[in-house]
């Protein structure tokens, strides 16, 4: 599904991703935990496309493909999918144009005839059932005047819809309660399936509490410093990430989180 | 000075021939006031740079043009020509005009509730209507400024809109004036007149729509009252020629517990100035100013507000949005004068800009005078760009970079065609604003 080869990325004249291997197959969930600063939403802004990265070495492939010479709706359009960390406001565009027109734009570069307006709307409640999202929202505009939760909410519904093979979230728990990671948490494991993978990054555990990965990876200063199964994050509860930096075993909190 | 005066000189020739056979000639106080209308245009002169009301905004290219009055004529415009700007839901209450002319013809009456008038002002003013004299420059006062004063002297048509005590009307009167092809270096005046009685109730729509490429020339003027407890709303879309100058003046008076809401839709004309105005001289009493402008190339849009709060506990409501690219260049001033009697009042304003190019430009200037104490009065103006994080979002949920830049083009217009509350009035400026937007055939449908 997904490979990544020796990727190095930089901001301006900082190098913030120093070499990162990973090998995502299909149907896998890993996570990626790491402290603040250690490359985690660089990884998955250079992964959808974001502008402001410079590539140095490496290469990533995605079903086969060079990902990193697509543009970003190319990467959405071949089923790659990013949940972000903070959900952008529209305003003026409603939720529901919104949908339609993701979904119609991936029909459209998959030649697979567009879907008419009845047929959208039934296809994205059908998928909203999956998120207990509030129809009303829909027909709002795009996360505007949403709580954090709703936002979440909102953003796997993006993902429901759009059906990708390859999903990235973003730190979507930071600062959700413990209702609202549920919530994404069962988006995650009802569209998990032999086919479809994740990419989770997160800087707590909590979430794992609820969905169980198949690899769990720690990114520190821009190189994956740890790989395990899904043991390595209550190992990590323990030690907090202090054992990375060389410092005392204070930071465990860090990662338990609130 | 000397251009200004010669202008002066101009337009008073183009009265002083047409003065007999304006509507209304044979009526004393119509032509009184006309006469007297002129002499204080001839007194005051086009707003010169220095006009501080006028210090963005040039009318050289005004000064610089022999407009003539449009002649007698159908000039080449038939029914075919109307249909793409008329509703059929709900039927509308319509009165076309052409270069200055009421056209029975392009017109079509609906079933008005009784007692209401709705009648080309020409007609009006040829009968000499009392009613009509009450509030004629009653509200835009003829000798106010330069244009209200020229458009008094030389207004052709228009509506005369009288509305009786508690009647509520239910179809929109939409009021369609055009510029044919024909109307190169032509100087249009249009009058409104829309009288609500007190609990009356009324919708209006302008458009002012441009057939061909003339330079030429609309001075409108609408003025409107609306006693205790009537509620007046008017849609202002001005879609002309994109080679023409727009010169237009909305004045508002209220009584208590009125609503008034006028929602200015700016899309064409070379040069569009706009004057809105409303007085708030009763308790209870509510605006909202609604104003969207879109210019591009070398278009350059101008919209003064000012709000009067002559009483207590009064409230307004103003929200403008500009999108500007190209060359173009907008202006934005909103004043808001409170009395010292108008405590209580509350009064929010703001004016968001959107610039799409390095060399469009756009000045906002909120401008608040405020004489009482106790009044809660806000204000904000901003001028931004496309949000380079939302264009990424909606890349990620498959669209193009053009197809996002579109969207949150859209997206921001869109905040004010979302308040328009008549939904084939709503549909038909999305549809034109989507006309106008770059690459937005795809959203269409």
């Amino acid at each position: 599904m997904l490979s990544i080869k020796n990727l190095h990325a930089s901001v301006e004249d900082s190098e913030i991703l120093k070499g990162i291997d990973l090998e995502v197959g299909d149907g896998e969930v890993h996570a990626i935990m790491g402290p603040n600063g250690s490359g985690k939403s660089t990884l998955a802004g250079v992964l959808a496309g974001r502008d402001g990265y410079t590539i140095g070495e490496g290469s990533v492939t995605f079903d086969g493909q060079d990902l990193l010479a697509m543009e970003p709706q190319q990467r959405s359009c071949e089923g790659l999918f990013l949940a972000f960390q903070y959900p952008v406001e529209i305003p003026g565009v409603s939720n529901i144009y919104l949908l339609k027109s993701a979904v119609n734009a991936v029909r459209k570069y998959r030649g697979e005839e567009e879907l008419d307006a009845m047929d959208l709307v039934s296809f994205i409640k059908e998928k909203m059932k999956l998120t207990n999202m509030d129809d009303k929202l829909l027909y709002r505009s795009v996360n505007e005047g949403f709580s954090g939760g709703e936002k979440k909410r909102n953003e796997m519904l993006q993902m429901a819809v759009l059906e990708p093979k390859l999903a990235i979230l973003d730190e979507t728990d930071s600062g959700l309660d413990i209702d609202a990671l549920k919530i994404v948490a069962d988006a995650v494991n009802r569209l998990r399936d032999a086919n479809r993978s994740f990419i989770l990054i997160t800087h707590y555990q909590r979430l794992l509490d609820y969905i169980v990965p198949d690899q769990v990876h720690v990114l520190y200063n821009g190189q994956i410093a740890k790989s395990g199964d899904a043991s390595l994050p209550q190992e990590l509860e323990k030690t907090g990430y202090a054992w990375l930096t060389g410092a005392d075993q204070a930071g465990a909190e860090a990662v338990q989180g609130q | 000075m000397t251009e200004i005066s010669e202008s002066v000189g101009h337009f008073k020739g183009l009265y002083a021939d047409a003065e007999d056979r304006l509507p209304g000639a044979r009526v004393a106080w119509v032509a009184k006031r006309r006469q007297a209308a002129m002499s204080r245009f001839a007194e005051l002169g086009l707003p010169a740079p220095r006009d501080e009301e006028w210090k963005y905004t040039s009318l050289k290219p005004i000064e610089k043009r022999a407009f003539a009055l449009p002649e007698a004529g159908d000039h080449g415009v038939t029914a075919a020509d109307v249909a793409p700007f008329v509703f059929e839901e709900p039927a509308a209450h319509r009165l076309v005009f052409v270069d200055g002319a009421y056209r029975p013809d392009l017109s079509q009456a609906a079933e008005l509730p009784a007692g209401v008038t709705a009648m080309p002002l020409s007609e009006a003013l040829a009968e000499g209507s009392e009613t009509l004299s009450h509030h004629l420059g009653r509200y835009a006062d003829p000798e106010g400024t330069p244009f209200v004063a020229l458009n008094t002297a030389l207004m052709s048509d228009g509506v005369f809109l009288h509305v009786p005590a508690g009647v509520s009307m239910a179809a929109p009167v939409h009021l369609l004036f055009m510029a044919s092809t024909e109307a190169d270096e032509r100087l249009m005046s249009y009058r409104n007149v829309l009288v609500a009685e007190e609990g009356a109730s009324a919708t209006v729509l302008e458009s002012y729509v441009g057939l061909g490429e003339g330079a030429y020339l609309t001075n409108a003027v609408t003025e409107a009252v609306a006693p205790a407890g009537a509620d007046l709303t008017v849609y202002k879309l001005q879609e002309e020629a994109e080679t023409a100058y727009h010169i237009a003046a909305f004045e508002a008076y209220q009584g208590g517990a009125s609503q008034v809401a006028h929602h200015n839709i700016s899309l064409g004309a070379r040069l569009a100035r706009n004057d809105v105005g409303d007085a708030l001289d009763a308790e209870g009493a509510h605006v909202t100013l609604n104003g969207l402008y879109l210019g591009d190339g070398r278009q350059h849009v101008d919209n003064h507000t000012r709000i009067d709060h002559l009483q207590a506990n009064a409230t307004s409501s103003e929200y403008y949005k500009g999108i500007l690219d190209g060359r173009a260049r907008g202006v934005f001033n909103g004043k808001v004068v409170v009395q010292p009697q108008a405590q209580g009042t509350d009064s929010d304003q703001q004016n968001r800009n959107l610039l799409l190019s390095r060399n469009a430009e756009v000045d906002p200037k909120p401008e608040l005078e405020i004489f009482a104490d106790d009044v809660s009065c806000t204000h904000g103006a901003t001028i931004g760009q496309l949000d380079d994080n939302a264009l990424f979002f909606l890349q990620t949920r498959g669209m193009s970079f053009a197809e996002a830049r579109s969207l949150l083009i859209f997206g921001f217009a869109n905040e004010i065609i979302e308040r328009i509350a008549v939904e084939p009035v709503r549909a038909r400026l999305e549809e034109r604003l989507l006309h106008r937007l770059p690459h937005t055939e795809a959203m269409e449908d």
